[in-house]
Order: structure tokens, then sequence, then C-alpha cells
């Protein structure tokens, strides 16, 4: 029966360790990128140098488990070849996959390498089938990674429309916004996540003092003003407090973690291939104990029996979750 | 008041091509298809092209299907984005490809210009060194290159509405609250500073970016177009100043001049321009 098709469980790595410890723990597929622009996650001290990321596909297969290589930033004009690079590198190392957002990307990685698999990222923001449509007629992509903007009904009827796999965020952190279509943290830093792989950027944030209150500030914008007695919150802008006439707060979302574990079933219904868990920024620690929960979920799910994963709850920000987009109210 | 401003558009804005429609929420875009027909219609007695722009997220059935049915009816041109967009194009329909759709490099460029694209508008985040290189390529390629060269800048699209959300209520009982903004509701730190703008879905800069010093370097870099987002402020001196900077009828200082006296009070910026953070104004050959 379709609904007990057991999802593929798809697990973050920043690091050689993170990755040992998400195989260890469970992970079908572990996605990972090079230390460089060419990802989404390019934070100082992480990813895969060209020696790590071989010896790691290596590691990976001979435990029967994907490297998919996530080359999901947008090229600079005039300065293709580091972009053209990882993919030439990710096909000559045997990754299963890589995850592509740019056009541009697909259209060279679909001419020179065929018959390595492409799957789309969730930075490609493809959400319908139409657009879908567009990525698997025209550059042969196998597997599209959802934006967070979908129901699960939406994601059902999708399913049913397109010629290809999706994969569908399940924990971690949330992008409010439609992926790979924001410039707020370039419109406060420079720095953006399409060009640059990264996000409201440690190196553009400072925290200070204001008699009791403890402000977090990115680039020249305070993004929070909290009691200083409190946890401080990082100042991502799309998760920041703002004022708006009479409204007070998290204008655009709380700061709070997407946790559908509760969802699989009904995620397996819609026709998900496979489950994708968010962040390469996260410790060995964090990803071996997420993976481990969510392995277990899966399993019981597949075994139709009751899923249980509260322990999920204290791993995530603020120890607060969302089920995000999936349930229709969020909008 | 569609009808007057698009009235006025037509008979007095010094502009070349105006794109119409509705791209930010599909729950507007009935309005603007009631009206749209006789608006284009009204544009091009006044010698206007007319270029319609389709939804920036195209997500819901009825989002595709409306969309799908104004691309057919259309007798103008097509402005798409959404990628979704290009399949409602008939085989070898031209089209134009919007602000939104992530055209950041020649390989995108290439790709979506064999396929029929007549010209780009550039992402507004993108600096002058990637504009140059697009803007060159898209000269080879005989296609048209815009940038954003007016208004609050285009940030972020949501599924989510925060006019909505401001308000207490979910996108679906909206009650059409974002209609009492005009140039979108303004976004403060807690600090009190002005920092960005909501507009249902989506999320605009609080600065209006204004590159009207920078018209020479972006002449030199082989920009074919400018595009004027409007505003609640008189967009026929805003364009009449672009376009008499444009013909060098007026130095920069007094462009700048003009357009701050047609804006009324606000802030500009030209930081993506320039590779800098996109709420700055900064350095450019002719800075009053």
């Amino acid at each position: 029966m379709a609904s007990r098709a057991r999802p593929e469980l798809v697990c973050p790595a920043g690091t050689p360790a993170a990755l040992r410890a998400a195989i260890d723990a469970g992970a079908d597929a572990v996605y990972c990128g090079f230390n460089d622009e060419t990802n989404a996650r390019n934070f100082p001290g992480l990813n895969f140098s060209r020696a790590q990321m071989r010896a790691a596909i290596e590691h990976a297969h001979q435990r029967e488990t994907k490297i998919f290589i996530a080359i999901n930033t947008f090229p600079q004009a005039g300065n293709g070849t580091l972009w053209h690079r990882a993919i030439d590198d990710g096909a000559d190392f045997g990754a299963d996959a890589v995850i592509l957002a740019d056009v541009g990307l697909l259209a060279y990685a679909a001419k020179h390498y065929p018959g390595m698999r492409r799957h789309l990222s969730v930075q490609a923001a493809a959400s319908s089938a139409d657009a879908i449509d567009y990525y698997v007629q025209t550059f042969g992509v196998r597997r599209v990674v959802l934006p967070r903007v979908l129901t699960i009904g939406e994601i059902t009827s999708l399913n049913s429309e397109i010629d290809c796999e999706t994969e569908s965020f399940v924990f971690g952190g949330l992008c409010v916004m439609a992926e790979g279509r924001c410039s707020l943290s370039s419109y406060v830093t420079g720095k953006s996540p399409n060009m640059n792989g990264v996000c409201s950027p440690a190196s553009h944030v400072t925290f200070r003092h204001e008699g009791d209150e403890l402000l977090s500030v990115l680039g020249d914008y305070t993004i929070h003003r909290v009691n200083a007695a409190t946890a401080t919150p990082y100042p991502t802008v799309c998760k920041g407090c703002f004022a708006t006439e009479k409204f007070k707060g998290h204008l655009f979302e709380d700061p709070a973690s997407l946790d559908v574990s509760a969802l699989i079933p009904e995620l397996a219904a819609a026709g998900v291939t496979a489950l994708k868990v968010e962040g390469r920024q996260r410790s060995r620690a964090y990803i071996d104990t997420v993976v481990r929960e969510l392995r277990r979920a899966i399993d019981s799910f597949a075994a139709d029996m009751p899923i249980k994963t509260e322990s999920l709850r204290y791993l995530s920000e603020g120890q607060a979750t969302t089920q995000g987009a999936y349930r229709k109210a969020w909008r | 008041m569609q009808r007057d401003f698009y009235a006025r558009i037509a008979d007095e804005a010094p502009v070349d091509v105006v794109y119409l429609g509705e791209i930010v929420c599909s729950k507007r875009l009935p309005f603007v298809r009631d009206v749209i027909e006789e608006i284009a219609e009204r544009l091009r007695r006044g010698g206007k092209q007319v270029v319609l722009s389709t939804l920036a997220l195209i997500t819901l059935a009825r989002e595709r299907k409306d969309s799908a049915a104004l691309v057919h009816e259309a007798v103008c041109d097509v402005e798409i984005n959404d990628i979704a967009a290009l399949r409602y194009l008939a085989e070898g329909q031209p089209f134009h490809v919007g602000p939104l759709v992530n055209v950041y490099n020649e390989g995108t460029l290439d790709a979506l210009a064999a396929r029929g694209a007549r010209s780009f508008c550039l992402p507004p985040e993108l600096a002058i060194d990637a504009v140059t290189v697009l803007a060159e390529r898209a000269r080879h390629l005989d296609v048209g290159c815009e940038i954003w060269g007016f208004g609050r800048i285009p940030l972020a699209i949501s599924a989510r509405c925060y006019h909505a959300r401001a308000e207490g209520t979910a996108k679906d009982q909206c009650q059409f609250v974002c209609a009492r903004d005009l140039d979108g509701r303004p976004v403060r730190t807690a600090d009190g500073r002005d920092f960005l703008a909501i507009n249902g879905v989506q999320t605009l800069s609080h600065t209006y970016c204004n590159l009207v010093i920078d018209l020479e370097a972006l002449t030199r870099a082989r920009v074919t177009s400018l595009r004027l987002s409007p505003h609640d402020c008189d967009m026929v001196l805003i364009a009449k100043a672009f376009r008499d900077r444009l013909d060098r009828r007026t130095d920069p200082q007094t462009a700048w001049s003009q357009i701050e006296a047609a804006a009324g009070g606000v802030t500009f910026s030209n930081g993506f321009l320039f590779g800098d953070a996109g709420y700055k104004f900064v350095g450019a050959e002719g800075r009053p």
C-alpha cells in the first residue's frame, strides 16, 4: 500500500564528523557542500574540502548511504568557474546527485553529466506542478525539494501531476519567505543567500546592552530587543521583532523550528519520496539525536506503530516548534 | 482610481513601456482582470508598449488557472515572474523575464533567451559588475536588459500574508486590508527605526531605490531600460526627471532634487548596485 512506503531519510552534514554521525544514526542519504560560495550554508569552518568530500562519498557508499552535493547558490555573472568545477568534481567523486537551484547550472550539469542525478534545490522555489514541469522537461530533474510554502493537500495533488520524485522538509530551521527569492539579508548586510550562501551572517551581528535590555543587531538594525535575563535570540531578519501600526512582535514568524515528524504518515500518503532535515550548520551531537529520532519515527510508521518524537522538541529553536505552511492556517 | 492613474501615465509620462497586472497577490487578481483590457487600450492610445506581468508566486490551483488564462487571453507581450508561467506561453511565444526570476548569470540568461525571452529585468540585489556582464551578454543575444531604477525594492515573497497577520487574522480572511496602504505598510525596528514595508505577501524595503545619479554608469554598462515602480506620488514628474537626465537635459543634482521633491520625504538607496547593503546610499559619480 502506498501509505506504507518507507520514505527516504535525507540528513545534513557540515563536517565529516557530522556525516559519519548521520550515517551511523540511520540516514538513507546525506547532503553536504564544498567549503566555498557554491553552497547555501557557506559558514566559516563548515563544509567539505575536495579531499574530505571524496573520502565522505567513499565512506558513505561502503555503508550503502547516498551522498547528495548541494551546489545551490546562484553563480556570479562572469565568474561561474567555481560552480562548474563543483559539479565536475561531484561527478568525478561519484556523488549520487547534485542539488542545484540555478537554471544555468542545471543546463551545464544536464549537458556535461547527463547520467548524474539532478535534484532541484528548495532554493529554486518551484512551488507548482507547472514550475516543476519546466525543470523536469528541460533539464531532466529527477527530484524536487519542495518549497516550504505548500500544504499537505497541495503536495498530494502536485505529486499526482509531476513526473519526478519529491523531497519535503520535516525538521529544522524554517524559511518564512519563499526560499531563494529573499534579499532581506543582503538588504541589511550586503551578503545574500543566493549569491554568497549566507543569511544574516554572524560577521554582521553584534549584541549590546542598553539598561536592562539586550539588543541583537544585524548590520545597523536592531532585530531583537529583549530583557537581558532571557535567552538572546539570533538576529535573523525574518524572525525579528518589529512594529507596524498597532502590531508589535514577530511580524513574519515566531522563533520556532519546523517539526512535522508527527505528519510523517500524511507526507508519505501524499506521495513524498524523501524527508529532509535542515541543519548543515548543526553539531555532530545534534545530528546524531535528530537523525536517530527520525529514523525511529519512520521505522515505526513503516511498521504501523505509533510515532513518538517528543524529544525532538528540546532541540528546536526556543524549544518551540511549528508545522509551518503544511497547515493552511499558517498563511 | 487605477483608470485615472494610467490615463495620466498614457498621456503625460515619458515612458516607453508600461507593465500591467498583479504580481503580488492572487486574491487581488480579479480586480485587475476586470480593468486590464481597458487600461491596456488606453495606454496603447498614448503610444506606450504594454506588457502583462504575471504573479510572482504561483502555487494554488486557482493561481495556476488564472495565470494561464491571463497569458492565453493576453493581446500584448507577457512578463513572467515565476518559472511556472513558462508553461502557459504558447510554443515560441516571446516573453519578458521579470525582476523576481533569478537571473544571476549568463548561463541562466542564455537558457531563457533560447526559450524566447526578449528582455530581462535583473534581480535588484545584483551589483554593477554582474549587471555589466549580463547587459553585455543580453546585447550579444539582441535582448533587452533592464534594472530596477526607482521605488521600494521587492525583497521577499511568502505564502503568508503579513498584512493579515498584523491584523490578527489569516490570508483567507484578509478582507483586503492591504488596500489601505498604497505604498506598503511601514515596518519599524524595536528602536522605532524605519526598516521595511509590507505589501500583503510581499516584503519591500523602507528606502526607495533611486539610480538617477548612476545613469551614466548604467548607460556605459549598456543597460537598455530602467524600471520605475509606481508609488503614491506624482509618477509623471518622477518619469520626467529620469527622462530628462537620460536625455542630458539636466545634470544629476537637478534630477535628484526633482525626484526628491516629487517623492516627498522618502529615503533613497542605491547600495545594491555597488555590492553594499541595499538600504545604503553609497558613492556615485554624480552624488549630490
